[in-house]
């Protein structure tokens, strides 16, 4: 049987983590084709709804990544879209949903090494929990 | 109870009521307000011409009072909303509105969100022993026409709240745990006072002093040891039913498949979110070209589930909306009363927005000088439930 291979939605910050990524690829640094990056401007104007969406259409995880606390571009982003993701990883853990399945994590521009190795750590962790539940289900 | 602080720092008399005649003598108090022109107009409920329900009205002429009914057993819609229209430009003059509890704690709120301002307003905060259905309530004047609306505080005084027979108060009424105003311009209390002999007026704040001048009224410090047990009693009742709804509802939806389970019936008509006070974007994401899927989309859906439900986005919807507000939700209930499918709403952001509320030590409506969970943030925190550490 063919391994599964587990799907990522990431949402970057132009400044920090996409940035890092961007690094990753320069230094040739391996890291798991399974994640699918959107760059925004800041994790800032991450609404939970993009997670949401992106969970709900199948992505297996959604990875959110920011400047370090006290790095963003734009002073407090990265605060705000911790308080806001804090609270989504609540309420689907209160509907028996595994809140492991989204990623906070702050990387900056120039560890592009960071940024490979969070990724692999991901996709190896989401391979042992296997696909998303609410892939299959018809009544979303 | 940190909760019902505001109720201790107001000051408080009582007005006497005439002839076992509360609601005249509330009525009464509200014509003065408006006849000495301490406010131009009054927000209040006032009774429909067929009797069996209210409305809130906004009331220019003192006369039109004659059917005012400030303890109205009904809440038709949320008082937030009204105000939020009604303060949405610069007006002359003051208007003085009546509030239920949660009513003042949504419009509280909503000066957070820049959707009320209050500058003009005087608010007048009334007890609230629990609010019917407005069906429920046209079927009982349908049954007895003589139905007085001081029946309605039967058990107030001493903290026996009961439905009337054959009914029951609306769910989220049941589980409330704030029967009292917390913050009003003006509280009038009726838990714990006979009220077919007295009432008590609270003052609080910014018009504490005209309204003592204005109505030589002699204000002082302090509650009644008998009031403060009443309300202790009756908060302390709702919030065991509350723990026990909540927990059973916990029960049910548990893991996401039972979750969606709950809201099966969903017919997305966008009820909850329009009657909400806490949901107010005036471009909201929902109503949106963003949910107006091609035909195409729907079919590539439907192909790589096998089927999808029709309408979609039952989901994503719900899950948003709490994610959104649930920090702010007053426990109001109107979602719950506007729901075609009898979805269990309220308790659902009750259940969620208990344990958020709880996590940034928050209570929504308790003071408009405290910022909202999702507008700040502090240095140091969350990093073991943000999983960012």
């Amino acid at each position: 049987m063919q391994e599964f291979e587990p799907r990522i939605v990431a949402f970057l910050c132009n400044w920090c983590t996409y940035t890092g990524a961007d690094l990753a690829g320069t230094s040739r640094l391996q890291y798991p084709p399974n994640i699918r990056i959107v760059r925004l401007m800041c994790t800032g104007a991450v609404d939970t709804i993009y997670v949401l969406k992106a969970l709900i259409e199948g992505a297996d995880g959604v990875l959110i990544g920011g400047c370090h606390p006290g790095d963003c571009h734009y002073q407090t982003g990265n605060y705000k879209a911790r308080r806001r993701i804090t609270i989504l990883k609540k309420i689907l853990n209160r509907f028996g949903y595994d809140e492991d399945r989204i990623w906070l994590r702050w990387i900056s521009a120039s560890e592009g090494k960071l940024f490979a190795d969070t990724t692999a750590q991901m996709v190896e962790e989401l391979k042992d929990k296997g696909p998303n539940p609410i892939k299959q289900l018809w009544m979303v | 109870m940190d909760g019902l602080d505001g109720v201790q720092r107001m000051k408080s008399t009582i007005i006497k009521v005439e002839n076992k005649d509360t609601l005249r003598s509330l009525r009464k108090f509200l014509g003065r307000l408006m006849e000495s022109k301490f406010v131009e107009a009054l927000l209040v409920p006032k009774l429909l011409p067929g009797g069996d329900g209210f409305v809130q009205s906004l009331i220019k002429d003192s006369r039109m009072l004659e059917d005012a009914n400030p303890i109205a057993p009904t809440m038709a819609v949320q008082s937030a909303r009204i105000l939020s229209e009604l303060t949405s430009s610069p007006f002359d003059g003051r208007i003085g509105v009546v509030l239920k509890p949660c009513e003042l704690r949504a419009a509280v709120e909503m000066v957070k969100f820049l959707q009320v301002n209050l500058d003009n307003v005087v608010t007048i905060g009334v007890d609230c022993p629990g609010t019917y259905e407005v069906g429920d309530y046209a079927e009982m004047v349908k049954k007895d026409r003589e139905l007085s609306p001081q029946a309605f505080l039967e058990g107030a005084s001493e903290g026996e709240i009961r439905p009337r027979q054959g009914y029951n108060f609306r769910e989220c009424c049941q589980i409330c745990e704030y029967p009292v105003p917390l913050n009003g311009d003006i509280t009038i209390g009726l838990l714990g006072l006979d009220h077919s002999k007295e009432i008590l007026l609270m003052a609080g704040g910014r018009f504490e002093k005209e309204l003592a001048q204005k109505f030589s009224l002699e204000l002082k410090e302090g509650n009644s040891a008998n009031r403060e047990k009443v309300i202790e009693k009756v908060t302390h009742k709702r919030r065991e039913q509350r723990v026990k709804v909540i927990d059973e509802l916990k029960e049910r939806v548990n893991i996401i498949e039972k979750f969606m389970q709950t809201l099966s019936t969903c017919i997305r008509c966008h009820n909850c979110m329009n009657v909400c006070p806490i949901c107010y974007c005036k471009e909201c994401v929902f109503k949106s070209l963003v949910f107006e899927h091609r035909s195409e989309q729907f079919l590539n859906w439907a192909d790589r589930r096998g089927a999808i439900r029709m309408p979609g986005d039952t989901l994503i919807f719900h899950l948003t909306r709490m994610s959104h507000m649930a920090t702010s939700c007053v426990g109001c209930g109107m979602c719950d009363s506007a729901c075609p499918s009898d979805l269990p709403i309220s308790s659902l952001f009750g259940l969620i927005g208990s344990e958020l509320q709880e996590m940034f030590e928050y209570v929504p409506g308790r003071d408009a000088a405290e910022e909202p969970p999702v507008s700040v943030f502090k240095e140091d925190e969350l990093q073991a439930e943000a999983g960012s550490e």
